[in-house]
């Protein structure tokens, strides 16, 4: 039986309970939150991953701690784990949550976007096409892989 | 007079607003300027897919858009290049071609379209004498093109040593020498023995002789041609000279040798490097300033090189193009952000 799928058997970890959010600390409706480490991973724990219908959160290819946040600074890197060391799919992966950050957090955000170290076969390769910022608008020019970005990052019907 | 010690600074002239996507490039036509008694002219190019050409107005003194170039190129342009004689404009796009555009005063008309590239074409460059271009690509090869009568353009050669996408080409200033730079962490001379148009590869810059960790994003050459500056994705400025005098005398290639490394200056990838004719370098980078640097004359030790000054926050989002205007002395720089602004500026004493 041959399914052309690259890992058929991901493992999918039990969905974590949602924290709400409590921080009354800030009463003032004016000033702006610094954004954190849970907003950010809130913009990116639904992705669907592009063989499965799970989400990066549901196969732990992303968690709250692989995101690194300085709302200081407006920088943030994030970490994925690909759930199989050789799969080609990492660099999908890796433009999904790029493009998600790029329409969900302000312009002013450095975004970088790497494999978790270990994790990857050709994980320098992957690191450096998933950074070069004109290989990502070159590549976003291309409408099959944008539609395939794109129904990775619609929301899922639950 | 030493640079240093003046008290320099950065003053923003103008923004020049209208591309609707982040631009990529800048570049100033060679032949008008303040000294030339012509209004400065200057094309930028866009993810918009078009190109447009500013005109200073010599009454207000002020910059307009004069032409939009577009419905021609299908995708980015990425960057553009003047020749020589400033009557044309060379145009290089992700969607594969090089479009030559002839300046008729108020208008321009694209009369020729290069195609040969597989995939995006990343850099376009004119040599000296305006009687070659050539241009590179994702496809990883340097294309040099034959500039012949009647608008015609001849592919003279297909060079393709490079292993990865291959970023910008340029010309030397003075000799058919052509310098690329890539995603492969290397630059490449390229030089014709007989100057019959056969090119073959002379010299690769590796890490192996002092070069750069990351991608090379650009080369610029000082005026007199014997040195040049790269930056690249490992946060690196570096300086690269060779004996000129030699070179242009002799019929052998003389090579090129690292001179000095400017590390610890920028947070992000540089993008953008240029030498301007009174020796001050400019460089544009993804943290959104804009630093100047100038050679500190200490020659105990060989070259080095002291950050004259930084422009923090010189855009909204990343600097992807300094250019310095090519008139004498007028100190205009031009630059280009992912914020889809174009801007002017000038270095001036503080008051």
């Amino acid at each position: 039986m041959v399914s052309g799928l690259i890992n058929e058997n991901p493992i999918i970890y039990p969905k974590k309970e949602r924290r709400l959010r409590t921080d009354s600390s800030n009463t003032d409706e004016f000033t702006p939150e610094p954004i954190d480490q849970l907003e950010i991973f809130d913009h990116i724990r639904d992705i669907k991953d592009p063989e499965h219908p799970n989400t990066l959160e549901d196969l732990r290819v992303v968690t709250e701690d692989s995101v690194e946040v300085d709302d200081d600074n407006s920088y943030v890197r994030v970490t994925f784990t690909p759930t199989m060391e050789h799969c080609s799919m990492a660099t999908i992966i890796g433009l999904c949550v790029r493009v998600k950050l790029l329409r969900s957090l302000p312009a002013r955000y450095k975004i970088d976007i790497r494999v978790a170290p270990g994790s990857h076969a050709t994980e320098d390769a992957v690191n450096k096409q998933l950074n070069d910022k004109e290989r990502v608008a070159a590549a976003l020019e291309n409408p099959n892989l944008v539609e395939m970005v794109d129904e990775c990052l619609l929301p899922s019907a639950e | 007079m030493d640079l240093m010690e003046k008290n320099l600074e950065l003053v923003e002239i103008q923004k020049l607003e209208g591309h609707t996507d982040r631009v990529w490039s800048v570049a100033w036509n060679p032949v008008s300027s303040h000294a030339d008694g012509v209004s400065p002219i200057l094309a930028s190019c866009s993810g918009d897919n078009t190109v447009r050409i500013w005109e200073q107005s010599s009454l207000s003194r002020s910059w307009t858009c004069k032409t939009v170039l577009e419905e021609t190129h299908t995708r980015t342009v990425r960057s553009c290049a003047w020749s020589p004689s400033g009557e044309l404009l060379a145009t290089a796009s992700f969607d594969g071609t090089t479009g030559i555009w002839k300046n008729y005063g108020s208008d321009f008309e694209c009369i020729a379209t290069l195609e040969g590239h597989e995939n995006e074409v990343k850099s376009v460059s004119w040599n000296a004498s305006g009687s070659y271009l050539a241009t590179c690509s994702r496809d990883k090869s340097v294309w040099i093109w034959e500039v012949l009568e009647g608008n015609e353009y001849e592919c003279a050669a297909v060079l393709s040593e490079h292993t990865q996408d291959v970023k910008m080409v340029q010309w030397h200033p003075t000799m058919d020498v052509l310098f690329s730079c890539s995603y492969d962490d290397t630059i490449k001379v390229w030089w014709s023995q007989d100057c019959d148009g056969e090119f073959e590869c002379v010299q690769t810059l590796g890490e192996s002789n002092n070069g750069h960790s990351s991608t090379v994003w650009a080369i610029s050459f000082n005026a007199t041609g014997d040195k040049m500056v790269t930056c690249s994705d490992d946060r690196t400025l570096k300086i690269w000279g060779t004996d000129i005098a030699r070179m242009q005398s002799g019929e052998e290639y003389v090579p090129w040798s690292h001179l000095c490394t400017l590390s610890g200056y920028h947070d992000r990838t540089i993008y953008s490097a240029h030498w301007s004719r009174d020796d001050i370098i400019a460089s544009g980078a993804g943290d959104d300033a804009i630093r100047l640097f100038v050679d500190s004359h200490d020659s105990v030790d060989g070259l080095s090189y002291n950050l004259l000054l930084k422009k923090n926050k010189a855009h909204d989002n990343d600097v992807n193009c300094v250019q310095w205007s090519r008139g004498e002395g007028d100190r205009l720089l031009a630059s280009a952000s992912d914020d889809g602004m174009v801007k002017i500026w000038q270095v001036a004493t503080k008051p």
